[in-house]
């Protein structure tokens, strides 16, 4: 299978990149990891004028900790946050996510900004940003915006960016005090789409309490879901499994799964449920020391 | 466009379109029929062939984005003559049956090895997971990489 055909260009620095966006418009588009655009253009679900390939933009490829928040660039390819010690200690639910996008080929080119970017409800990567209240950070030759996840997730394969816009970074906040998380995929087997993925985000305070509570859904919707009404629920309540049981239940509610291939809705609704407890369980246990 | 990509250490360079897949480059342009065509929609592993030494399905990179890279196919595994330990221990436990998925599977391997010479059977299992052998001959696969990181050590 082939793509149609398509213009390329491979800048060597961001500055570069920008320019040749804003020259293309509407007609270009990112290319970095191509895990997701190339099946899609193999399969002419998707036919852009022009390539900007960014797999030459070096200062891309960061991950790292600085002013509060964890960045990941927009090079830095699945395997690298799966394996990066600064993601372990930033973030429970991206570490706890990393080894489950894809398989272990995808993740070697694939991006965690590309996933967001391409805002498929199926992809994992997005229940983690809207859990851990992320932002998104984009770049024209213009200047510089910065998104919180919940304003760049527009809808299904929709995202804010703006003509000759890309993103180059993801930031994940840090916390203050005792935290875990963790991202609880059902797959029919590896490299599959999600089932069902859930994402969970616990902060306590110092009496214990919930300070701050992330959970999103994953190929329950159509488009990645932020359980808004569990997380405020569940501020300042005591943590434990009937918190957690309370908002499994409005999670279960809150999704719309399809009847597909990978189950019926009335499977994916209780696995929802059930992963949500299990996610917050686990969450708990890692922000008490125990996990 | 012109690339040149460097194939198991020979240099490789050629007009191609944008959308020329890596696949095809490897295959129909340099001539190494070793890398399979599977699914051709990333699912398979077939066309797995080392990136820079990274595992990657050639099916889902373009031509034009390995220019200036190395690639290493299965026909870049022995030297001088001589078997890599994978391929040594595939043939020597019966690590093939239809042979199709072998080529992916030997790369997989032997990068893995690079990185872990001794590797667990979980290990193993991990890093072959997106390579699919569809005469379920999973188990010879997974001890003939394991011997192959033993005779390495």
């Amino acid at each position: 299978m082939y793509p149609s055909a398509f213009e390329y260009s491979a800048p060597g620095s961001l500055e570069e990149a920008l320019a040749t966006l804003a020259e293309l418009g509407d007609e270009g588009r990112v290319l970095a990891g191509g895990q997701s655009l190339i099946p899609m253009m193999k399969l002419r679900l998707a036919a852009p004028g022009h390539l900007v390939d960014i797999n030459g933009v070096n200062e891309l490829a960061h991950i790292s900790e600085s002013n509060g928040h964890l960045a990941v660039g927009a090079l830095a390819r699945h395997a690298d946050v799966a394996s990066s010690e600064a993601v372990s200690r930033h973030n429970h639910t991206l570490a706890s996510a990393a080894p489950w996008v894809s398989d272990p080929l995808v993740r070697n080119r694939g991006t965690l900004c590309g996933s967001v970017a391409h805002c498929d409800p199926e992809g994992d990567w997005n229940s983690v940003m809207l859990a851990v209240g992320a932002s998104v950070v984009a770049r024209s030759s213009s200047g510089e915006r910065v998104i919180p996840i919940t304003d760049f997730i527009v809808d299904f394969f929709t995202n804010s960016l703006d003509s000759g816009e890309m993103v180059t970074e993801v930031r994940i906040p840090a916390y203050q005090g005792s935290a875990g998380g963790a991202y609880l995929k059902l797959e029919r087997k590896v490299g599959d789409y999600a089932t069902v993925g859930v994402a969970t985000h616990l902060v306590l305070d110092g009496s214990g309490n919930v300070a701050e509570a992330g959970l999103g859904l994953t190929a329950v919707y159509g488009h990645n879901l932020k359980v808004t009404e569990a997380e405020d629920m569940m501020v300042g309540q005591v943590p434990g499994p009937e918190l957690f049981a309370e908002a499994a239940a409005i999670a279960a509610s809150a999704c719309d799964p399809d009847d597909n291939v990978r189950g019926p809705a009335e499977y994916k609704r209780a696995v929802v449920a059930e992963y949500t407890r299990r996610g917050f369980a686990q969450a708990l246990a890692q922000a008490r020391g125990e996990g | 466009m012109q690339i040149t990509v460097n194939i198991n250490g020979a240099s490789e360079t050629r007009d191609v379109e944008p959308r020329r897949l890596l696949v095809d480059f490897i295959r129909s342009d340099a001539g190494l029929t070793g890398t399979h065509i599977g699914c051709d929609t990333s699912s398979c592993g077939a066309c797995t062939v080392l990136l820079d030494g990274r595992p990657v399905k050639s099916c889902t990179v373009l031509a034009v984005q390995a220019d200036g890279s190395e690639v290493k196919t299965v026909e870049g595994l022995a030297e001088g003559g001589e078997l890599h330990p994978v391929q040594a221990a595939f043939k020597e436990h019966h690590g093939l049956q239809c042979g199709f998925c072998t080529p992916g599977m030997m790369l997989v391997g032997s990068a893995l090895l690079e990185e872990n010479p001794e590797p667990t059977d979980e290990e193993v299992r991990w890093a072959i997971s997106g390579n699919i052998c569809r005469c379920t001959g999973y188990m010879n696969i997974v001890t003939a990489i394991q011997a192959a990181g033993g005779e390495g050590s």
